[in-house]
């Protein structure tokens, strides 16, 4: 039987740096559709 | 330095879902819904866009509240086992990147609201973000056992801020919105506190039933659900909503004061671990502002 290993922090990190990376990335991404959709409402209303 | 090296002198960044968690997700769920409600409850239509703006910035408000709540308490949290393994008391974040993150969601979310939606609603808001995260959290929360009924103001604030996003203007009805919540919370978070009493004491946070007993909470508990009925059905009374509101209004704050009554008579002491009355309203609680403030958009668009 081999023991669980430990994953390499380093690894870890940049996992954990790619995630918020994708997360910061997709919010960006959401707040320039809604302002689009909010420029065209409030000219448009 | 070697990279081992480098990670050991520089704990791993938190997790994308760490700054989630600090949102308190499960609380703003009810935080989106009462304000959606306030929203489609008022008697004027909004555009889709602008409502799902208003919606969006209360949702980041409290998020953000929420953040500046936690980044405050880390201390507290970690000595209470139901908070203890959030990201700041369990040591996944640094202390700083949640307060960073708790200012930047709040003052993103009132510009946004002011920008998009309105300035009277905007500034609400940020009234809502001062009330939980100054008065409640620093001031009220670890100083007097009122902390609740006071604090209880912020949470009152969502569908209030969501009509006044529609219509523009403070009249009655959003106030009878604030007041229904209000005067909600109380017996929701004392009836919340009889069963985690523990908890609370060992933090040193002076909840109702630590510093006034069990009997004397209980009794409080029975006097704001006996509130909660004229409260809820002033709506009705005073011809905002309709028959579908005030029918379910009776309803279910009819069961809120039966369950009550039943915690109220409750002799159930500081070592009972069965606290099945307690534990049955504080479930009723959360259903039963759902249900309510679900009944109050019907009404608007079954009965109009």
């Amino acid at each position: 039987m081999t023991l669980p290993s430990t994953p390499d922090p380093e690894q870890e990190r940049k996992r954990i740096q790619r995630g918020r990376n994708i997360a910061v990335g997709l919010l960006l991404l959401g707040l320039v559709v809604l302002f689009y959709f909010i420029t065209i409402a409030r000219v448009g209303g | 330095m070697t990279a081992s090296a480098a990670s050991a002198a520089h704990p791993l960044p938190a997790d994308w879902r760490d700054f989630f968690a600090l949102t308190k997700p499960r609380v703003m769920s009810l935080v989106i819904f009462t304000g959606l409600c306030g929203l489609l409850a008022a008697p004027v239509s909004i555009d889709p866009v602008i409502g799902f703006t208003a919606i969006l910035c209360i949702a980041l408000g409290a998020g953000g509240s929420a953040a500046l709540n936690q980044w405050w308490e880390a201390d507290l949290d970690a000595m209470m086992k139901r908070t203890a393994s959030r990201p700041l008391p369990a040591g996944r974040m640094e202390r700083t990147s949640a307060r960073d993150f708790g200012v930047g969601l709040s003052a993103a979310s009132v510009m946004i609201m002011g920008v998009a939606v309105g300035w009277l609603a905007a500034a609400i808001l940020a009234l809502s973000i001062v009330y939980y995260s100054v008065v409640y959290t620093v001031w009220l929360k670890p100083r007097t056992p009122q902390n609740i009924v006071i604090g209880g103001g912020a949470g009152a604030f969502p569908p209030m801020i969501g009509w006044i996003a529609a219509t523009g203007e403070v009249t009655l009805m959003p106030v009878l919105l604030f007041a229904i919540i209000f005067f909600w919370t109380p017996p929701h978070f004392w009836a919340l506190a009889l069963f985690v009493e523990t908890d609370y004491a060992k933090a040193g946070i002076p909840m109702m039933p630590v510093v006034a007993g069990h009997q004397s909470t209980r009794r409080q508990i029975l006097v704001y659900a006996v509130l909660m009925l004229p409260i809820s059905l002033a709506p009705f009374w005073l011809a905002v909503a309709g028959w579908l509101y005030g029918a379910s209004a009776l309803l279910l704050s009819g069961v809120f004061l039966l369950l009550a009554l039943r915690v109220a008579v409750f002799r159930g002491g500081a070592g009972d671990m069965d606290m099945r009355p307690e534990k049955r309203l504080f479930a009723y609680s959360v259903l039963y502002l759902f249900a309510l403030f679900a009944a109050l958009v019907a009404d608007r668009y079954l009965v109009g």
